[in-house]
């Protein structure tokens, strides 16, 4: 226990010392200056341009912007619904899978582009090769840069004034997969393959097994796929059981590696805000607020988690040790490590199934992923996340004080407000009314493989992880129905789409204003009691809205399982 | 007009050729040029035959080999899944009890008031290649009558193979059950049933 926290503290110092660097590197990645990285990129990255006629000194006003955006995300859903409707008749299929049926293959397709990877599927079972690289793997990168793109985009508002011009998309697209995820997940990917992530395009492998029975392994190009997955907040995985498969996570160093994969972009978001706006402290402020939400939920489910299970003490079991789930390489704590850091990400991927998890680590799960994973959270959009709740914050502290609100030298008006408040409490209704209508219908009880409070939060967390775009699973729940394919494809949307629009028509506006100077009514943005109360409005926000949902699900369950009583 | 649906389409093209074909195919390359043993599987040899991989569990029923953890899949098939039996289900203690049952019986060492939790839950991959050391030496006293060897030589072989935390403070002590089985199998002096 006290050396896996020692990885828990190791994992965070070299997480925060790792961000800074990253973090000055995307300011000359999305200010369009050369980075060390200049020479061997940019020749790819002006044939990118030059082959589709793009001017990459043009900028875009927020409209522009917007509808680029949204186009490439259509023709991202289109194509990767094509190759998975048409995968039998497409090369790359050794296994011989048949088409991917429609309503699956829309929830896939739908889940890949909008950065969830929600997985109705088991990848060994359904996918060809072909649909992993060059359907999957495609979206793992595009749908991550567009995230980045949106934030670089959104803090553009807050440095410019009197313009309408927010950057340009596809050179904002380009540059965060060729100068950032692009090199990460080819290092990243080599080093999986060393650990025992297997890489090849051979089918699958047949043995005899010692006791002479004939078994199928299998395999397929996976580190390339599993190293993005981590480094972009997707979290898809090759496997049906993610990163547990040994295949996709082989050893205790490659799960260390591939936890801090998960929140490497995250943390560098924060100091790029500081390092972009030139204001470090408040970027400091900001990475604050988060690392203390962060390791709040994380010691709560911890400690919790390590409490075991009286259940299964009184079974029999040593400590009532909760193994159910879990792999003996990685153990307790780096299993919930992990479970936190996917969550408060956008990230998704697992090294444990979060379903077994004792309830109140499940329920930090569920609340990291509703309040909007903004707790660091996905890369690029987790920050604009965070910023709506700075923008709530301030908004109310300005009705108590009479002021108007001001958030980086920009003036709130109500148009911000209008788009903030769309954007925070859009995907909380649509969370609240999509878990309600599957829990009052007979198709949406049909899937639950448990009882009680439990089955419950099977549902929420289902709708919640959709919504938040996270793609983890309280996975017993069947959700290869029509039904919860069709109702997930809404949550991902809505959760990705009211995040991200509203995010580029504040930009929008707010580059067109001017830059207030600082004055004695300011409230300080880097100060301490802006950490403070920018973690009070996350909570409050999250415990208003989800609390009769936690009550009922997790809180209940864990008394019921310190009664002893099962379901 | 068109540049504004046909761009789209073309870029993401691009990088369908970039990320979804070069990369992938980069990184095959690579790998399989400097670990094809792990790109290929990690697979384990013996008399000349694949007998499995070293970090996919398969089966063993039989009384000779240490038996790994139990599993929501069949391991035979091409498959991966866990139960996702929450903490209060029913249906998950209900199999617990049966399992701790066969555990008791056919292990004499067993303590049944304190068994390893992972002899006895069900993994997450449904494919966990590894066993804690204690849950591999309550296996002991059964596999070394069933071999007709002594108790002793069957610790001192899993004292052996035990994986220390990596780093020395990595994830969790553990033996590999194929690698296990194949030592017992080459050990001298095993007697065949």
């Amino acid at each position: 226990m006290a050396s896996n926290l020692i990885e828990v503290g190791v994992s965070l110092i070299f997480l925060t010392a790792l961000a800074i660097p990253l973090g000055k590197y995307l300011v000359l990645v999305y200010g369009g200056q050369p980075t060390g990285l200049t020479r061997w990129v940019s020749p790819a990255e002006r044939f990118f341009y030059k082959l589709s006629n793009i001017d990459a000194t043009e900028e875009m006003p927020s409209k522009v912007y917007i509808r680029d955006f949204l186009v490439f995300n259509l023709w991202g859903i289109v194509v990767l619904f094509l190759i998975q409707v048409f995968q039998d008749k497409l090369p790359l299929n050794p296994q011989h899978f048949s088409a991917v049926p429609w309503d699956l293959a829309l929830n896939t397709a739908v889940s890949f582009v909008t950065n969830t990877n929600w997985q109705s599927y088991g990848g060994e079972t359904t996918m060809s090769y072909l649909t992993q690289m060059l359907g999957l793997t495609v979206q793992n990168f595009v749908s991550a840069a567009v995230g980045m793109a949106a934030c670089a985009a959104f803090l553009r508002g807050f440095v410019r004034h009197s313009t309408e011009a927010i950057g340009n998309f596809w050179v904002d697209l380009t540059r965060g997969v060729l100068y950032v995820l692009l090199p990460l997940s080819v290092v990243f990917a080599v080093f999986l393959v060393s650990q025992g992530v297997v890489q090849t395009f051979k089918p699958y492998v047949s043995v005899q097994t010692l006791e002479l029975q004939n078994q199928s392994i299998a395999v397929g190009p996976a580190a390339s796929q599993i190293a993005v997955k981590q480094v972009g907040s997707n979290g898809g995985g090759f496997f049906n059981v993610n990163s547990s498969h040994p295949f996709e996570n082989p050893t205790p160093l490659s799960n260390f590696f591939e936890t801090m994969a998960i929140l490497l972009i995250p943390f560098a978001f924060p100091i790029f805000l500081g390092e972009f706006l030139k204001k470090r402290k408040e970027g400091w402020a900001v990475f604050l607020a988060m690392l203390i939400l962060f390791l709040v939920g994380l010691g709560a489910a911890l400690f919790f988690e390590s409490q075991g299970n009286p259940i299964l003490k009184n079974s029999g079991i040593h400590n009532g040790l909760n193994m159910e789930g879990k792999e003996v390489r990685f153990g307790i704590v780096p299993s919930v490590y992990w479970e936190a850091a996917t969550t408060v990400t956008s990230n998704g991927s697992v090294n444990a199934m979060h379903d077994s998890f004792s309830p109140i680590a499940g329920l930090v799960a569920m609340f990291n992923i509703a309040i909007g994973e903004v707790i660091f959270g996905g890369v690029g959009v987790g920050l604009i996340g965070m910023l709506f709740y700075a923008i709530l914050a301030l908004f109310i502290i300005g009705l108590m004080i009479g002021r108007t609100p001001e958030l980086y030298g920009k003036k709130l008006g109500a148009s911000e407000m209008v788009m903030t408040v769309v954007a925070i409490v859009f995907p909380c209704v649509t969370l609240l009314a999509l878990t309600a209508v599957a829990v009052a219908l007979p198709v949406g009880l049909a899937g639950l493989n448990n009882a009680g409070p439990h089955g419950f939060s099977e549902i929420f967390y289902a709708y919640a992880s959709g919504i938040g775009n996270n793609g983890s699973a309280f996975a017993g729940l069947t959700t290869n129905t029509p039904f919860y394919n069709l109702t997930l494809v809404a949550a991902m949307l809505v959760g990705r789409f009211a995040t991200i629009v509203p995010a580029l028509v504040i930009a929008g506006s707010l580059a067109q204003k001017k830059i207030s100077p600082e004055n004695r009514a300011t409230l300080p943005t880097a100060s301490p009691v802006f950490v403070g109360i920018l973690c009070v409005t996350v909570v409050v926000i999250g415990a208003l809205t989800f609390f009769p949902a936690f009550t009922i699900g997790p809180v209940l369950e864990h008394f019921q399982m310190t009664a002893g009583k099962l379901f | 007009m068109l540049t504004i649906v046909l761009r789209p389409l073309f870029v993401l093209f691009l990088f369908s050729v970039l990320t979804g074909v070069v990369y992938p195919l980069f990184i095959t390359g690579l790998g399989q040029s400097f670990f094809p043993r792990q790109a290929n599987g990690s697979l384990l040899w013996q008399g000349g035959k694949p007998v499995g991989s070293e970090l996919i569990a398969q089966p063993f029923s039989k009384a000779r080999y240490f038996q790994g953890r139990p599993s929501a899949v069949d391991q035979i098939t091409a498959n991966s899944g866990a139960s996702n039996y929450g903490p209060t289900s029913a249906k998950l203690m209900d199999s617990l009890k049966e399992r701790i049952a066969a555990v008791v019986r056919s292990n004499p060492l067993a303590d049944k008031e304190n068994l390893p939790a992972d002899l006895v839950l069900t993994s997450g991959s449904g494919l966990d290649p590894h066993l804690s050391p204690k849950a591999a030496l309550l296996q002991a006293d059964r596999i070394a009558r069933a071999r007709r060897i002594t108790k002793e030589s069957v610790i001192a072989l899993i004292t052996k193979n035990v994986e220390q935390k990596q780093a020395g403070f990595l994830g969790a002590e553990r033996v590999n059950v194929l690698k296990l089985n194949l030592a017992l199998d080459a050990m001298k002096g095993a007697v065949d049933e």
